[in-house]
């Protein structure tokens, strides 16, 4: 019956969401263009998909998958549970904290892996590329730069370097690879930073963030349990980019005359 | 209605597969690291069903209704050929998404409380939620006009790598200047303004745009939206936070 009411209130709370863009799209569609949508029956249908579909995805998360995540970031950052590890000394140095590197490249990984607005932006990708950049491998570009990010955002944390230092040399590195990598990858690139940071990977890195800042010695959740947000979105750039690179090196070495064709699985979720 | 039928078994086995790595972090971590049963199994799985459930149900309302939506918008706007309706539109999505937002309220709110404990602002419910409001405004202003600027960069072909590496080098340097308490906000406020409904609808208005502009591609072209507007925020909010001071 709670799980009945919560489903009822989640489903509520994302179509209030939705309804306003819904509204807009459609008067703008009418007042301005002065068009009626033909389609308008698939459309509605469609978004009633897309107001459900939110809602239940956030109840399951919100029930299950958050308070779990929550848990294990609060346990694992405990300084109890740190120092069994370490054989009991009494400071603990960086590497004492190895499981939640491990956790923290796991957990931004996977959950990057379910991320609504990375599917949708990989879908668009492999439409318009006609299949040259693939759903799933796309995917796991920009998982593995988030699960990176995050895991060296927790070190950063715990180490106590200024969080600029690791931004301004990474967006050098983005420079550098901006300049070296195939051009129909790069804006795709930049625009895979910012899906990144949305329903599903934000409260976990969050909830992982705050922990270790508050359970971590002279670090304060204010100053430094942010970083973990901007690290998540800078380090896909770099992997998606290495992806590209990565996709022409592998089709100029393979086969000089036939194009850069990646010959990787089509996803399902591709049209 | 079949075929729809299929479509939707299809996201639904996909979102499944999706949902694995989750799943499998998850159990790893609780049997092998924290030794303990992971929780209620019963009301975990219940949760993983009702996660893939609303993932299909999104994907499938997507393609339905989000991706020809945004399409559809870009390219009878493009036809118009009036700049100025064009830019109202990127504008209006831009600041009317955002301003909306629900998880921008929890960090403006949560921004307001950091300002007031710094002695920015008086500790009072009036002067909590005017910055608060203040905050949304500024944010919300950022990514219409970031929606704006990435219109105007597919219409008249500016660089993106100049605009977007330009931006965070100036971002750098602002951050050397701006108020310590700031900076988290700043940082944060850039992630939180895309959220899953915008996300399809500006990569579906960017391509949609750069198919219909002669000369454009939508694969160079038509990304990039998405980055602008989340680059915006940080550098509207870092400058609000130096203003404010």
């Amino acid at each position: 019956m709670t799980l009945l009411g919560s489903i009822t209130q989640f489903v509520l709370g994302s179509a209030a969401d939705v309804l306003p863009i819904a509204i807009f799209l459609f008067v703008f569609q009418r007042l301005v263009i002065g068009e009626h949508m033909s389609n308008w029956k698939q459309i509605a249908v469609g978004f009633v998909f897309v107001v459900f579909g939110l809602g239940l995805f956030l109840v399951g998360l919100e029930q299950t998958l958050f308070p779990l995540g929550r848990l294990m970031a609060q346990q694992l950052t405990d300084p109890e549970f740190l120092r069994q590890d370490s054989g009991g000394a009494a400071e603990l140095v960086w590497q004492d904290y190895y499981w939640v590197y491990i956790f923290a490249l796991a957990i931004g990984f996977s959950t990057t892996m379910a991320e609504p607005a990375l599917i949708a932006v990989a879908m668009k990708a492999s439409t318009v590329s006609g299949g040259t950049i693939s759903v799933w491998s796309l995917r796991i570009a920009v998982a593995i730069g988030v699960g990176v990010g995050v895991s060296l955002g927790c070190f950063r944390i715990i180490a106590g370097t200024p969080v600029h230092y690791f931004i301004a040399a990474g967006y050098l590195v983005v420079i550098v690879q901006t300049a070296l990598a195939p051009k129909i990858i790069v804006p795709l690139a930049y625009d895979s930073g910012g899906v990144t940071t949305s329903t599903v990977t934000v409260p976990l890195i969050t909830a992982l963030g705050l922990g270790l800042s508050e359970a971590v010695p002279g670090r304060s959740p204010l100053l430094d349990g942010f970083g973990l947000v901007a690290f998540a979105s800078l380090f896909p750039i770099i992997s998606v980019l290495a992806y590209g690179q990565l996709a022409a090196l592998r089709a100029r070495v393979s086969s000089p005359d036939s194009g850069n064709r990646d010959n990787e699985k089509e996803d399902n979720h591709a049209l | 209605m079949k075929n729809s039928l299929i479509a939707l078994g299809r996201d639904a086995l996909s979102s499944l597969r999706d949902l694995m790595p989750i799943i499998a972090v998850v159990s790893a971590f609780q049997l092998f690291v924290f030794r303990q049963p992971a929780g209620n199994l019963l009301s975990l799985l219940l949760g993983a069903l009702l996660v893939v459930a609303g993932l299909s149900f999104f994907i499938f309302g997507l393609r339905l209704a989000l991706f020809p939506v945004g399409e559809r918008l870009a390219y009878s706007l493009a036809r118009k050929g009036s700049v100025f309706w064009l830019l109202s539109f990127a504008f209006l999505l831009g600041f009317g998404t955002t301003f909306a937002e629900p998880a921008l309220l929890a960090v403006a709110d949560e921004a307001a409380r950091v300002a007031a404990n710094a002695n920015v602002i008086a500790m009072s419910p009036e002067a909590l939620g005017t910055y608060s409001f203040e905050l949304r405004m500024i944010v919300a202003l950022a990514v219409g006009v970031a929606l704006v600027v990435g219109v105007l960069r597919i219409l008249i072909n500016w660089s993106l790598p100049l605009l977007i590496i330009g931006g965070y080098l100036l971002i750098i340097v602002i951050t050397t200047i701006a108020p310590q308490e700031i900076v988290s906000i700043a940082y944060d406020s850039g992630g939180v303004t895309t959220s899953t409904v915008t996300v399809p609808l500006v990569t579906a208005l960017g391509i949609g745009l750069a198919s219909s502009v002669k000369g454009r591609n939508p694969m160079t072209d038509g990304f990039g939206l998405i980055a602008l507007a989340s680059l915006m925020p940080i550098l509207f909010v870092l400058i609000f936070g130096i203003v404010m001071q």
